[in-house]
């Protein structure tokens, strides 16, 4: 069996109705669980970019991402591994305000790029970003305390390497 | 969105006139040439209907029996003539018939513009009455959809529609259009689309990779061709020979690559495949260069892709950049249209003979006839086999008509026996593998092309699946002959229980009607044959009638179809009995 790894999935596409679900029945399709996803503008007027992570072996990656570009709203689709990215998640956690002079919370806040967004009478709530490992042990110091609430982002990321969507883009413009 | 226009010049001066949105869908099909269309109405798309009425001195609108049944038939319409096919149908249960319709046009790569009328905007998420969400049951099986809700939407909507439909590697476009946007005006001004900048519909030839191919094919001693339907598709039947007699190389068609290339040509060396022939499966895993053209490695032609030809360095010339490596890694990939690249390659390749190599095929064809296509052909045993069926309508129709065939075994059988002299003759459901498809699909191929003799080959299983469209040969008196092959059995399922499944038939045996009473009471001239003395003239009398016709000719209930590749078995392990 091929190893899997961590792919992040950037497209580049139309701003149009539907076709978050174009995309994603193509990973349904072949059975890939989509780890998480973000949908934003772009750095081009009008163009969409999801970011998908997924666990899977690179020649199937690599079918999948000639599946996602022959969708005719879809401009490019690139994949990349770990090493090609700068990526990056957020996560929000509500906290009762009981702790929120405990000595070892305000030690986890101390080192890490976490800080108190919001402090109410009932809870206070902290912002955390960086890596996946990064979030996942905040998320391990924390629960100790009790989370109210708990969410976090899908991966955003630049990749390292040029993805020539400008260059597409030019080609493919009347 | 963003499409590019044909350019607008005299046209300029004419003026946009005000519309309705319904009256503007029929305008937009006669924009793009298209005067026929398939369909059944109902209540959301009852606007387009009036419309039609209104225009039916320059649109032909048939009636089917059944959505499914309209689907096929655009399908068979658009598979002989090259163009698209149109089909209409109202909301929910009208646009969910088309389903199955829709995805065998997916996997096979055949135009289609499916137009579904919706409930109103205002009611769209509300579970209204007939309302299903159409655009989401169909994102995986169409090329591209598209929900209009306002009538402005709609010349640009169908002018990219049939762009996508028929650009590229053809494929089902699906149009919803909302009560609303069929009452509503528009300025109605048509310019054909050109260009969606998002969609590449044909790959940059890379001469280079036609250079690199050639270089293979010239120091090759046993190369092999397979070549599919992306020829018919890219219309390069001619430029696919001219490469094919200059290089002398053997070729072997796929399922839906049959009639690309007339049968009886000497490089022919028939069908690959489950049940194609031995020789090109056998000599798949021998030869040294494999040169895939307009195909797609479908497991039905390569069996364990594990086994399948490691031995040969593969060339693969193909329109659709997702097919190179997606089942058999490629050596050299020629990505382009078909035509294109057989042109450049010509000034490339050497004049080539390869008798020495050809004389295996013949070999191997020889045991065939003497272990399957004799015992097909000139049975000793008193039942009437499905090949000789075929046999005599090759001889009535000198390989000129368009054979329809349904799905199971005796498609098989008119895959490997039937002749063909002409392309596009060949109409079935290859990927897709739809039972009830032969039945309607030639009544749309004979409405396609009404110069020709259309002869639907299907089983007594897949006949029952869409039978109500013998109303439709009622109504239009589409010549189509049908031609049932009856082995009261599910055959396919019948022959697999009995290699696989220890002879235990569950439900594969057919009580069946009499099927003679049920054409006739549609009004169409129905025999039966039985015997082997009586079945030249029964096929001779249904190709002399100038009408529909009907014949069901009673067969060998437990016979099989061989030679045969089982599944996760190497093409060279193919079963001859």
């Amino acid at each position: 069996m091929e190893e899997k790894k961590n792919y992040t999935v950037s497209v580049y596409t139309e701003n149009n109705i539907g076709i978050l679900n174009r995309l994603s029945a193509i990973f349904l399709k072949r059975h890939i669980n989509i780890e998480s996803m973000t949908v934003s503008e772009s750095e081009i007027d009008h163009v969409h970019r999801f970011t998908f992570v997924v666990i899977v072996p690179e020649t199937l990656i690599r079918k999948v991402v000639l599946q996602l570009e022959k969708q005719i709203e879809v401009i490019g689709a690139f994949f990349h591994t770990e090493e090609e990215i700068i990526y990056h998640e957020t996560a929000l956690f509500k906290i009762s305000s009981e702790h929120l002079y405990d000595e070892n919370i305000q030690n986890k806040l101390k080192f890490r790029r976490a800080h108190i967004i919001a402090i109410t009478e009932r809870y206070f709530v902290i912002e955390a970003s960086g890596l996946k490992e990064d979030i996942d042990n905040m998320y391990q110091k924390l629960k100790p305390f009790g989370l109210l609430q708990f969410v976090r982002s899908g991966r955003i990321a630049i990749s390292r390497p040029r993805m020539a969507i400008s260059e597409v883009l030019k080609e493919i413009t009347p | 969105m963003e499409t590019l226009k044909k350019e607008v010049q005299e046209i300029k001066a004419v003026k946009s006139v005000k519309i309705s949105g319904a009256e503007a869908v029929i305008r937009c099909l006669l924009e793009e040439g298209s005067t026929l269309a398939y369909g059944y109405p109902g209540g959301a798309i009852m606007p387009v209907y009036d419309e039609l009425y209104k225009y039916r001195a320059q649109f032909h609108h048939v009636l089917s029996r059944h959505e499914q049944g309209a689907i096929h038939s655009a399908q068979g319409f658009a598979r002989v003539t090259g163009n698209v096919g149109v089909v209409f149908a109202t909301s929910g249960p009208g646009a969910t018939n088309l389903v199955t319709g829709i995805a065998d046009a997916q996997i096979d790569s055949t135009p289609l513009i499916c137009i579904t009328g919706q409930v109103g905007s205002h009611l769209l998420g509300s579970d209204a009455f007939q309302e299903t969400d159409i655009i989401g049951i169909s994102t995986p099986v169409t090329k591209w959809n598209y929900q209009i809700t306002k009538a402005s939407e709609i010349p640009e909507v169908f002018a990219k529609a049939f762009y996508i439909a028929k650009s590229g590697r053809p494929g089902p476009v699906l149009i919803d259009i909302t009560k609303d946007a069929q009452f509503g005006e528009l300025d109605f001004l048509y310019n054909k689309c050109i260009k969606v900048r998002s969609y590449k519909a044909i790959p940059t030839l890379n001469i280079e990779k036609v250079k690199e191919a050639a270089t293979l094919i010239n120091q090759a001693k046993k190369p092999f061709i397979v070549f599919g339907q992306g020829v018919i598709l890219g219309s390069a039947e001619n430029e696919f020979k001219n490469f094919m007699e200059k290089t002398g190389i053997p070729s072997a068609c796929t399922g839906l690559g049959l009639s690309a290339l007339e049968t009886d040509h000497p490089l022919h060396v028939g069908m690959v495949g489950m049940h194609g022939n031995y020789a090109p499966n056998v000599l798949t895993n021998q030869c040294d260069v494999l040169i895939a053209i307009g195909m797609r490695f479908d497991d039905r032609v390569t069996g364990n892709l594990n086994t399948y030809a490691k031995q040969a360095k593969i060339i693969h010339f193909e329109i659709d950049p997702a097919e190179v490596d997606k089942n058999v890694k490629t050596d050299v990939a020629v990505l382009g249209t078909v035509k294109e690249s057989l042109v450049e390659i010509m000034q490339f390749v050497n004049k080539g003979d390869h008798s020495e190599w050809m004389k295996e095929f013949h070999k191997l064809y020889e045991i065939e006839k003497e272990t399957v296509i004799n015992d097909q052909l000139y049975p000793t045993k008193e039942g009437l086999t499905m090949s000789e069926v075929l046999a005599e309508i090759n001889k009535e129709t000198k390989g000129e008509a368009v054979i329809v065939s349904d799905v199971g075994q005796h498609q098989m059988i008119a895959w490997r026996y039937a002749k063909f002299t002409k392309t596009r003759s060949n109409v079935t459901s290859g990927g897709l593998g739809t039972m009830g498809f032969a039945l309607p699909a030639a009544i749309g191929a004979k409405m396609g092309a009404p110069e020709r003799e259309v002869i639907a080959i299907i089983g007594d299983g897949g006949y029952q699946m869409t039978i109500q469209e013998l109303g439709t040969i009622l109504q239009t008196k589409a010549a189509v002959k049908i031609v049932v092959l009856n082995n009261s059995f599910l055959g396919m399922v019948r022959q697999w229980q009995e290699l696989f499944f220890d002879r235990r038939y569950a439900s594969t045996v057919m009580t069946n009607p009499d099927f003679v009473k049920i054409a006739e009471g549609y009004s169409i001239e129905a025999n039966r044959v039985s015997k082997r003395k009586d079945l030249a003239a029964a096929i001779k009398k249904m190709t002399d009638s100038k009408e529909a016709y009907f014949l069901e000719v009673v067969i060998e209930p437990e016979s099989n179809v061989f030679p045969m590749i089982p599944t996760g078995a190497s093409v060279s392990d193919i079963r001859l009995s």
